[in-house]
């Protein structure tokens, strides 16, 4: 089956999402849809698969002009999507899943999901998946979620599959495998529309590369294109993707976590037992598949979350226990995660996100009386530091880019004297151009001489700033292992194995972790 | 009553019926339609993900606070035309009923015009009489009766404007304050009792009624704040109970001598000493009073309050994202016992302008509907400071005018709640009004797939 997107206009208001995109993904392909985020990949796919009714174009399959009104027709006429987050209702089985919204009936009325759990053993036997029909979703690992997303619209007997951003959950072992199935299904005759921004796996795969830069379709390039190549292609402009860092000079320990546990809601220990120092001048990265008690620890070390045992020292001082006005007064810098849910008030003017913890302090505020000048004044001057792209001081922060609303929450925390600064995917959901810039910020402080954390789920990321790499999985810590250490025990560590315990242990990791006590973790 | 409010979606009918649960809006979506999708995405709707809330990022928090965070600070355009077609509607509304109207439309097909002329008499007889009634009479004697009107207006907006700034302030930091009623009660029972009962020098005499007004609104309020940040309990399920409990509790104390007048057994207070009593501004002609005044300086300082001051940075961080509030150091329980205090505080002052202005005694209708209203004339006034003064002289003028209209053209004072309901009705359908009035940009078409003169139209304005 052909695809073709011919001239697909979509407008939000004035915002232009999409201009005339064309896009033709030929049959046994895997086209990948290249571009940062904000750049309109995810609207254009919503449009094909029928979420969105174009503003303008059309769709053509096999030559032939369709419209859908909803996914529903996108199913019926061969495309089927995995979203970035799964479409699955956990506490059902897999069949269940793969059955609803379109059930398959007994007479009166009563469910058949004997001929669904058929087709999904067919399929999960033809590729490989290893699936078992009669599991519960929601005890399934991340990855093999994902396969029952794929299943769901195998199933529907999808010719065009749709994976939107589908490494972004994954360890870099499910990555490769993931890989490995687009390949086989591409074998089977599966058209495939690749969307990311991770140029090592769109290279791996790719048949072709379509470039989408603020919604228009910058070019195309062949999958041997070099990676420098495909950045400015993407960003628009020449970028550097190496980070130039000079070799961590680490001064005192100062921040200190010892035994550190988190228990949640539901009384599971999502960080068991942590331990482990920072030391002045020098980085920590935090590595990990999402979900592993990173958002906990950070919490955690905030003073966000309730129950909360062990230690955790800044310059000799507790600060568990403390409100958070008070751990961000003993000088933490803090980038949250989720810049739109907790660094950012989205209706607030850039200014006032430039003093959202500084708003009741000198020279900002007297008393209870804020000074609107001298607010201003410092957002000039952060915007001007930090480059951020905004048309003025006084429009929303929710309207920024991505890129430019991390800026401004790496601005304001950067902006005071810090003995501790912790940042939390500090450029997921950021542009190629502004991550550099970032970065530079982030290794401009730890040579002032503050001990830095890094949270990151983003191999690449964590390998580039680290000088040292904690692995954590399910809360507890695999190990801490120096900068350099391979992807491969990396990712295996990400999946809770230990590098000692490999069969053929990588000669970087050899060495064993400085924070050695802290490693009778979760030994899988 | 707002959190039954169904997710509309905007141009609804693009969306195909087979989709049971809209998907998550991935980053993209989310940051450019912003507007759009969260409107779509509210209402808790969405099918649950296999994926960790911790690894969902890029999707706003959603759920009912979000869409009533919207029908609350949308944009003022959207009230300018909800009044526009409250009005349109009432007017057809009153038409409908009258009497030449109906005798015209017996031959409507013989001669039309007579029937639209009519139609039209109908409606514009009725709202010259309520302009009359609320703004300016030319047919009053004196240049003071021809004022007067203006001046009723005045003095029954003075409530609503208090109280709806309770309501508009307690919103700003992401609470919905249905108690504006109980805590206008709360503070009439206290400001009355200080006014009847105790005796006292000119001018201390009222400062202690409005002090004692202020508290009692405040600790209503303040209360349910409490509640709220130690127990969890939400806010709209206490404040409506606290409603009833003060109406109730009134209602007792007017059966119990300390409130009754000496000798009676009616459930009427003692009137207020006249030391206890709001001076009028201009003269005894008038009834407007003091307190007329006062809900100007409160609305100046509530704009202070939330444009100028550290507490209103932390009310308004917290009402538009407590998450991002809490991580920024900003004691979320505490703000939400002080927005509560002030909001009450606010209520507060509506009941003293009851007490102490209009009434001069204590009933049990002491609030009237004052404090269901005042939530009209926050959303009405997008929960700003002015917005929320505007909306209370709006309605005041409906209120003082209906009687006028009611006398001048028999047009039922009814049709003027029926206009009020229509206006809130409109307010908390954005996209109803924008697609009235071609204004939804979702409605545009693209020329080729203009199916029906109607998309066309509606489409062209936009």
């Amino acid at each position: 089956m052909k695809l073709e997107l011919r001239g697909i206009t979509k407008r939000f208001g004035t915002l232009l999402a999409n201009d005339h995109i064309d896009v033709v993904v030929e049959s046994g392909q895997i086209h990948c849809l290249l571009g940062e985020n904000g750049a309109g990949k995810s609207t254009l796919m919503n449009v094909l698969y029928g979420l969105y009714e174009p503003s303008e174009g059309e769709i053509l399959i096999d030559g032939k002009p369709v419209s859908f009104r909803g996914p529903g027709d996108a199913m019926a006429a061969g495309i089927g999507m995995v979203h970035q987050h799964f479409m699955l209702v956990p506490v059902f089985t897999v069949a269940e899943n793969v059955a609803l919204g379109a059930e398959p009936t007994k007479a009166a009325g009563f469910l058949n999901l004997d001929e669904t759990r058929r087709r999904i053993r067919e399929i999960s036997d033809q590729y490989g998946f290893d699936v078992d029909p009669d599991a519960l979703v929601e005890d399934l690992p991340v990855g093999v979620q994902q396969r029952v997303e794929i299943i769901k619209a195998l199933v529907r007997n999808a010719k065009v599959l749709i994976l939107d951003e589908p490494t972004a959950v994954l360890t870099p072992q499910e990555t490769d495998e993931l890989l490995d199935i687009m390949r086989q299904l591409k074998a089977g005759g599966t058209s495939i529309v690749f969307i990311s921004h991770k140029l090592r796996e769109v290279k791996e795969v790719s048949d072709t590369i379509t470039v989408i830069r603020r919604g228009k379709v910058v070019g195309s390039a062949e999958p041997s294109a070099s990676t420098t190549d495909l950045a400015s292609m993407m960003v628009g402009r020449a970028v550097s993707l190496t980070l130039e860092k000079a070799p961590a000079k680490p001064q005192e320990k100062t921040f200190e976590v010892r035994d550190l546990t988190v228990i949640a809601h539901n009384g599971q220990h999502v960080v068991d037992g942590l331990s482990f120092d920072i030391a002045r001048g020098e980085i920590l990265a935090v590595a990990g598949v999402q979900g592993n008690g990173q958002t906990e620890l950070t919490e955690a070390i905030l003073g966000l979350q309730d129950r909360v045992s062990g230690s955790i020292t800044l310059d000799g001082k507790e600060l568990l226990g403390r409100s958070v006005k008070d751990v961000l007064k003993a000088g933490v810098g803090f980038v949250p995660e989720d810049r739109k849910v907790d660094g950012l008030v989205g209706t607030f003017s850039v200014a006032e996100n430039l003093v959202l913890d500084l708003y009741d302090k000198p020279p900002y505020a007297k008393g209870i009386s804020m000074s609107p000048a001298r607010i201003l004044e410092n957002a000039k001057a952060r915007i001007d530091e930090f480059d951020v792209r905004t048309p003025s001081a006084a429009a929303a922060a929710g309207t920024l880019s991505g890129g430019n609303q991390q800026k401004v929450v790496m601005a304001r925390e950067l902006s005071r004297p810090l003995r501790l600064f912790i940042a939390s995917q500090p450029t997921r959901g950021v542009d190629v151009g502004s991550i550099e810039f970032l970065h530079r910020r982030i290794v401009a402080e730890r040579d002032q001489g503050t001990p830095v954390m890094i949270i990151s789920t983003e191999l690449d990321e964590v390998m580039e700033l680290a000088d040292r790499i904690a692995v954590l999985y399910k809360g507890k810590l695999v190990g801490i292992v120096p900068a350099g250490t391979g992807r491969d025990v990396l990712g295996l560590m990400m999946a809770g194995i230990h590098p000692d315990e490999q069969a053929h242990p990588q000669p970087a990791a050899s060495r064993p972790a400085p924070t050695s006590d802290a490693e009778g973790g979760d030994h899988v | 009553m707002s959190e039954q409010h169904p997710p509309k979606r905007p141009a609804g009918d693009e969306q195909g019926d087979t989709q049971p649960a809209k998907p998550h809006q991935p980053n993209l979506a989310a940051e450019e339609t912003a507007a759009v999708v969260s409107v779509d995405t509210a209402g808790g709707a969405m099918g649950p993900s296999a994926v960790p809330a911790s690894a969902q990022s890029g999707q706003l928090p959603g759920g009912p606070d979000t869409l009533l965070r919207k029908i609350f600070t949308g944009s003022g355009m959207v009230s300018v035309l909800a009044v526009f077609l409250a009005l349109v509607i009432g007017g057809l509304l009153i038409a409908s009923t009258d009497t030449r109207v109906a005798s015209t439309a017996s031959y409507f097909f013989a001669r039309p015009t007579d029937f639209l002329t009519a139609v039209w008499n109908a409606a514009t007889r009725s709202y010259i009489a309520l302009f009359q009634g609320a703004v300016f009479n030319p047919r009053g004697n004196s240049v003071a009766a021809q004022f007067a009107p203006f001046m009723e207006t005045l003095t029954i907006a003075t409530p609503l404007i208090t109280a709806g700034l309770g309501v508009a302030l307690a919103f700003r930091a992401g609470l919905f304050n249905i108690g504006a009623q109980g805590q206008i009660i709360v503070a009439g029972i206290l400001a009355a009792w200080v006014g009847f009962a105790l005796h006292l020098p000119l001018g201390l005499h009222l400062l202690l009624v409005l002090v004692a007004g202020i508290v009692g609104g405040a600790l209503w309020g303040g209360l349910v704040g409490v509640l709220k940040a130690r127990t969890g309990a939400h806010e709209v399920i206490l404040t409506i109970m606290f409603n009833y409990i003060a109406l109730y509790f009134l209602r007792y104390l007017l059966n119990t001598p300390a409130f009754q007048r000496p000798g009676e057994s009616n459930p009427i207070s003692p009137i207020l000493d006249p030391s206890a009593v709001y001076p009028q501004i201009f003269g005894s002609q008038y009834r407007l009073h003091l307190g007329f005044i006062l809900a100007i300086g409160a609305t100046v300082l509530v704009w202070w309050l939330l444009n100028r001051s550290t507490v209103g940075f932390e009310f308004r961080a917290v009402g538009a994202n407590p998450k991002a509030a809490q991580t920024a150091g900003i004691n979320v329980s505490r703000s939400t016992i002080l927005v509560m205090a002030i909001a009450g505080g606010l209520a507060g002052m509506s009941g003293v302008a009851q007490v102490a202005g209009t009434e001069k005694v204590l009933t049990d209708g002491v609030a009237a509907t004052y404090g269901f209203d005042a939530i009209t004339v926050a959303l009405l006034g997008r929960s700003t400071p002015w917005g929320t003064f505007a909306a209370g002289l709006l309605f005041g003028a409906f209120r003082a005018g209906a009687v006028q209209m009611q006398i001048q053209t028999g047009t039922p004072i009814d049709i003027v709640l029926v206009v009020q309901s229509l206006i809130v009705l409109f307010i908390a359908a954005p996209p109803l009004v924008r697609a009235v009035f071609g204004l939804n940009p979702r409605r545009k078409k693209p020329a080729r797939a203009a199916k029906s003169t109607k998309a066309a139209t509606t489409g062209g304005a936009a």
